[in-house]
């Protein structure tokens, strides 16, 4: 397992998380190359739909990042997210599929740092936890 | 307990009775059309019919035990756009827990809707209850065995026969939010019905002559609905502990959904998956071949068609929160899948999570319309 590199796909809101990404990159922080961003308008915007699709075709881990709770571009946006993140994780929960491959954060425009260490710990836990069983399931 | 009144059966034939009940509350407008099951003029199955004139009320059958279709679709249609009168719609309670919900997302409107609950004896399969109607069972009877078990809430199915699977473990046999409540459980049906009334509607039907309301409350009524009760929950808490211990994983699901061809009829038959345009039907989910070819190379080989996870558990991710356990979806699958089982295996972690009981209330806010500002970090793992 030395060398699983796990594959992250990240939803991230394009007012708090994607601006704090972009930062990541502006001011040069380093982090794991593990991560496929996707630009989404709002964490709210982000349906359980995507996130499925991404873990059951064989993605390790999935990140939602949003705008910290008050701080929501579109008032109550990540609100909406924080429910529905619940509310999957507890029915992956219940059919035995590890809710930890699924990562909600709340990061600011102006937290590049926070961001690139978001993506360095999430990569190690997720080389913890070993590449998705997904990836192999034909039937899913 | 609030206000009502026991009708007298006549002739030992309570349909008769609630036909001349019935035609009470349209002559007399109380309702000016009025949803309710009544007899094919083919066979013995019974369909919700939409009734104006009194005379077409012959052959209703208010505790008909089969459900082809969930009326809280049907009332949908009927008050979502204003129906410029008063409708009265015969329901069972698993129908008006649909109901329910489907008010808060805006689906029915209750202005013009007067909703008439009737105690549940249970349903069969469609299929088996036009099976025992080839059998020779009239429809009529097929009811009247079972109201032999409404005094004493022991419902005994027809030999050979059982009822439908969400029937067994329905923790509600009686439809307590209705408007009028049709109660069979703890009288004899044979001699007495009581009609229980909410709001004005009790000194609305005195005033117009058709029951002399008064206070009603009856120990053993409630007595038999909470014993039936507590029975369908010590069976329910089985079926969920033996569902649980069949699907501990994701493969053991992927088995157990194996045969899905993806007809989608569970959905159809939902009464909560209201959504006009579904993911599922859109080109969201259409794809170019050189994808498939793709996702095969990924995997090795990929089920088609594919997404059938997917679904399922998308639909339990809309939807789960409001599951009122009505089994339709169970009924309506061609593999005969255990969907409402795991809807509503899964459905009571999460409501209970949300603090959530579907069908309960109109003034409760469905869990995925709303949020509390300080909630669900555990939950949610938000950092």
């Amino acid at each position: 397992m030395e060398d699983f590199e796990p594959r992250i796909i990240a939803f991230l809101c394009h007012w708090c998380t994607y601006t704090g990404a972009d930062l990541a990159g502006t001011t040069r922080q380093q982090y794991p190359p593990n991560i496929r961003i996707i630009h989404m308008m709002c964490s709210g915007a982000v349906d359980s739909i995507y996130i499925l699709k991404a873990l059951i075709d064989g993605a390790d881990g999935v990140l939602i990042g949003g705008c910290h709770p008050g701080d929501c571009h579109y008032q109550t946006g990540n609100y909406k997210a924080r429910r529905r993140i619940a509310i999957l994780k507890e029915i992956l929960n219940q059919v035995g599929f590890s809710e930890d491959r699924i990562w909600l954060r709340w990061i600011s425009a102006s937290e590049g740092k926070l961001f690139a260490d978001t993506v360095t710990h999430m990569v190690e836990e997720l080389k913890k936890l070993g590449p998705n069983p997904m990836k192999k399931l034909w039937l899913a | 307990m609030g206000k009502g009144a026991v009708l007298e059966v006549k002739n030992n034939d309570p349909f008769e009775t609630l036909r001349v009940f019935f035609q009470d509350l349209l002559e007399k407008n109380v309702v000016d059309a009025l949803l309710i099951p009544k007899k094919l003029p083919a066979g013995d199955g019974y369909c919700q019919t939409l009734i104006r004139d009194s005379e077409v009320l012959s052959g209703v059958n208010p505790m008909a035990p089969t459900l082809p279709v969930q009326s809280a679709r049907l009332i949908s249609h009927l008050t979502v756009t204003d129906p410029g009168c008063k409708v009265g719609a015969v329901v069972k309670s698993c129908e008006l827990r649909a109901v329910i919900e489907l008010v808060k997302f805006l689906q029915v409107k209750l202005d013009p809707l007067i909703l008439i609950g009737v105690d549940c004896l249970g349903t069969y399969e469609p299929s088996d209850y036009a099976k025992m109607s080839r059998e020779g069972g009239e429809g009529i009877s097929i009811t009247g065995e079972l109201l032999k078990g409404a005094q004493d809430g022991k419902i005994k199915p027809q030999d050979g026969y059982d009822l439908r699977r969400a029937c067994q473990i329905c923790e509600y046999p009686s439809p307590e939010n209705a408007d009028i409540i049709i109660g069979l459980f703890g009288y004899d049906p044979q001699k007495e019905i009581l009609i229980q009334l909410r709001g004005p509607l009790a000194d609305e039907l005195a005033q117009k002559g058709i029951l002399a309301t008064t206070e009603q409350g009856s120990s053993s009524r409630n007595q038999v609905i909470e014993r039936l009760t507590e029975e369908r929950i010590k069976k329910r808490d089985e079926v969920f502990e033996a569902f649980r211990s069949e699907t501990k994983n994701l493969q053991d699901l992927m088995n157990a959904l194996s045969t899905c061809i993806r007809c989608h009829n569970c959905m159809v038959a939902c009464p909560i998956c209201y959504c006009k345009e579904c993911v599922f039907r859109t080109p969201t989910l259409e794809h170019k071949a050189d994808q498939f070819i793709r996702w095969a190379d990924r995997k090795g080989g990929v089920r088609m068609p594919i997404d059938t996870l997917l679904f399922h558990l998308i639909r339990l991710s809309h939807m789960v929160t409001s599951c009122i356990g009505c089994g339709l979806c169970d009924s309506a699958c061609p593999n005969d899948l255990p969907v409402a089982t795991l809807f509503r295996a899964v459905g009571q972690k999460v409501q209970a999570m949300l603090d959530y009981t579907p069908g309960k209330s109109v003034d409760e806010e469905p869990p995925v319309a709303t949020f509390r500002e300080d909630e669900l970090q555990g939950e949610s793992g938000a950092l």
